[in-house]
C-alpha cells in the first residue's frame, strides 16, 4: 500500500484583512470579502519567503514519524514564488532536513498545482520501488500586483507530505489529471507579478479542469460522491470551491474540514497541501477523502485517499487550526514592506 | 555588507540544522562546531552532534541601530539562547512579541533569511529563534 506516511504544514503568523486591502484602493472592503468570501489572509513575515516555509513544512512532516531523513530518496517543491530563478530550494530543504547527499528532487512550477504534481512524482518513484520515501512540498508566497483583484487573496503558505509504503495514514488509492493549455492566469520571466485573464479564469479554466479531473477520476474508479466523507477542492478564493461542490451535487458538510481560504486566503501551490493537511488533522479511520487541485495554464489533478488506523500515531500538534488561531493583524504599511511592494526594498 | 560565500556555504550545517561538535574523549559539547577539542587537545576525537532545537532566553537585547542589511527588520530582539543541552548560542528572535520576550522564556529553533546580499547575491539562510 502506498499513502502518505507523514505530513506537516505552516502558515505564517502574519495576517491582513481584505477590507484593510480594499480601503487603501477605495473599494467597499465588506463587498470585496463577501464576493471572494475570505475574510483575511496569512502573510509571511519580511524574513521568510517560500524556501522557508518548505523548510518549516518539511520538518514538520519528519517531526510527525519515525522516519530516518537520509531514507528520503526525493523531494520536490512547488511553487510559484520561487526565492532564486536558478538555484532550487529543494536542495535547501533536503540540506536543512539531513536528507542529504543521496536524494534526487527539483523544484516544480504549476501554477496553483505543483504541489500536487509533486505527491504524483514521489508516489510514482514510491510505487515503482526506486525510492523508499518521497517528500512532496507545496509552499508559496504568493504576490498579487497591488490593486489588483490577486492582492486580496494571493496568501503566503505551505504543507510537505512524505510518500512511502510503510505505516501509511492515508492509502493513496489512484490519481489522475486534466490539463490543457489555458492561458488564464501567467508571469513572465523576470516579472514581479502576474497577469491574469480577468472573468476568464472561472469557466474556461478553474471548473472546466476541477470538474474535469473529479469526473476523469470518478470514471475511472467507479466511485460515488457520496462515498467520500471529505472533499478538497483548490480554493483561489472562498467561492469557486462551493460552486464545484455545488455542481458536483457535493454537500458544503463535506468541505468543511479543510475549507481554509476563507481566514488564510490562496497560498497557491500551498493551498491544496495546507486544506488536505487539515482534513488529515480530524480524519477518522476508515474516512475517503477526494482531492482535486487546480493550477493556471492549466490543469487539476485528482486524488482519492483513504485514512487508515496509523493515521492516529501522528496526530501531533501544531495542527492547521493551531497556525489558523495564532495570528497578529498588520496593517496595509507594513504589509507592504514584510512583501517588498515598497519599490526601495 | 555581504557575507562571503565560502562562509555561507561551510556553515550551512550549523546554520540550517544545529549541528554542533562533540568529543567522544571527554563528552564535552560545542556549537559552533570546533575541529579539535581545546580540552583534550590531541586526545580528543570530534563528531557532528545535533543540537536539540529548543531552549530559553538566557539574555536578550533590542537593537535600534542596525547593521548593514537588517535596517528593514528595526527594531529587532536579539538573544542568547540556552538549548536544553546547556549549550548557549547567539541569535535573532523571530515573530516574538516584545511582551513575550523575558529572560527564561521557552523557545523554538525556526528556519528563516538571515541576510540577502543585496537581492543578488546567495540568499544566507539560518536559524533564527521565536518565543513559545
Ligand atoms: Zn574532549
Amino acid at each position: 500500500m502506498v499513502g502518505i506516511v507523514s505530513y506537516g504544514a505552516y502558515i505564517p503568523r502574519y495576517r491582513i484583512k481584505v477590507s484593510d486591502i480594499a480601503r487603501v484602493w477605495g473599494k467597499d472592503g465588506e463587498h470585496v470579502s463577501q464576493g471572494l468570501r475570505v475574510k483575511e489572509k496569512a502573510v509571511a513575515a519580511i524574513d521568510e519567503d517560500s524556501c522557508t516555509i518548505a523548510v518549516e513544512t518539511a520538518k514538520q512532516a519528519l517531526g510527525r514519524a519515525d522516519i530516518d531523513p537520509r531514507n528520503i530518496g526525493a523531494i520536490f517543491v512547488g511553487s510559484e514564488s520561487k526565492p532564486f530563478a536558478v538555484n532550487p530550494s529543494a536542495s535547501t530543504v533536503a540540506e536543512a532536513i539531513g536528507a542529504v547527499p543521496n536524494v534526487t528532487g527539483a523544484d516544480l512550477e504549476f501554477a496553483c498545482k505543483a504541489g500536487t504534481a509533486g505527491m504524483q512524482a514521489v508516489y510514482g518513484m514510491v510505487k515503482s520501488k526506486m525510492i523508499k520515501y518521497g517528500m512532496a512540498i507545496g509552499a508559496d508566497t504568493a504576490q498579487g500586483k497591488p490593486n489588483d483583484a490577486l492582492e486580496f487573496t494571493a496568501a503566503s503558505g505551505g504543507a510537505a507530505f512524505i510518500i512511502g509504503d510503510q505505516n501509511v495514514i492515508a492509502e493513496l488509492e489512484d490519481t489522475c489529471s486534466f490539463s490543457t493549455d489555458t492561458p488564464d492566469f501567467w508571469r513572465r520571466a523576470h516579472q514581479e507579478f502576474p497577469e491574469h485573464g480577468g472573468r476568464f479564469t472561472a469557466e474556461p479554466a478553474y471548473y472546466k479542469h476541477v470538474i474535469g479531473a473529479a469526473e476523469m477520476l470518478r470514471e475511472k474508479m467507479g466511485f460515488d460522491y457520496d462515498d467520500f466523507d471529505h472533499v478538497v477542492f483548490h480554493q483561489p478564493n472562498g467561492k469557486f470551491p462551493l460552486r464545484a461542490a455545488k455542481k458536483l451535487k457535493i454537500p458544503f458538510e463535506k468541505l468543511s474540514a479543510g475549507y481554509i481560504s476563507p481566514v488564510v486566503g490562496n497560498t497557491y501551490s500551498g493551498n491544496v497541501p495546507l486544506a488536505l493537511s487539515a482534513v488529515l488533522d480530524i480524519a477518522k479511520p476508515g474516512e475517503k477523502i477526494l482531492v482535486v487541485s487546480y493550477g493556471s495554464g492549466a490543469g487539476s489533478d485528482a486524488f482519492s485517499f483513504k485514512v487508515t488506523p496509523n493515521i492516529k500515531k501522528v496526530r501531533k500538534a501544531p495542527f492547521v487550526k493551531d497556525f489558523i488561531e495564532d495570528k497578529v493583524y498588520i496593517d496595509y504599511a507594513i504589509y507592504a514592506k514584510f512583501r517588498k511592494k515598497i519599490k526601495s526594498i | 555588507m555581504g557575507e562571503n560565500l565560502p562562509l555561507v556555504w561551510r556553515k550551512m550545517p550549523e546554520r540550517y540544522r544545529l549541528v554542533g561538535s562533540k568529543c567522544l574523549n571527554c563528552g564535552r559539547i560545542y556549537f559552533p562546531r570546533r575541529k579539535i577539542c581545546p580540552h583534550c587537545r590531541r586526545k580528543g576525537k570530534i563528531v557532528d552532534i545535533k543540537m536539540p532545537e529548543k531552549g530559553k532566553i538566557y539574555s536578550f537585547s533590542e537593537v535600534h541601530s542596525a547593521p548593514p542589511g537588517f535596517e528593514n527588520e528595526l527594531p529587532y530582539f536579539v538573544a542568547i539562547v540556552e538549548l536544553q543541552n546547556g549549550i548557549k548560542l547567539f541569535s535573532m528572535l523571530a515573530d516574538s512579541p516584545r511582551n513575550k520576550i523575558r529572560i527564561g522564556a521557552p523557545v523554538k529553533m525556526v528556519f528563516r533569511k538571515i541576510t540577502e546580499n543585496d537581492g543578488k547575491g546567495i540568499i544566507a539562510y539560518g536559524y533564527k529563534f521565536k518565543v513559545l
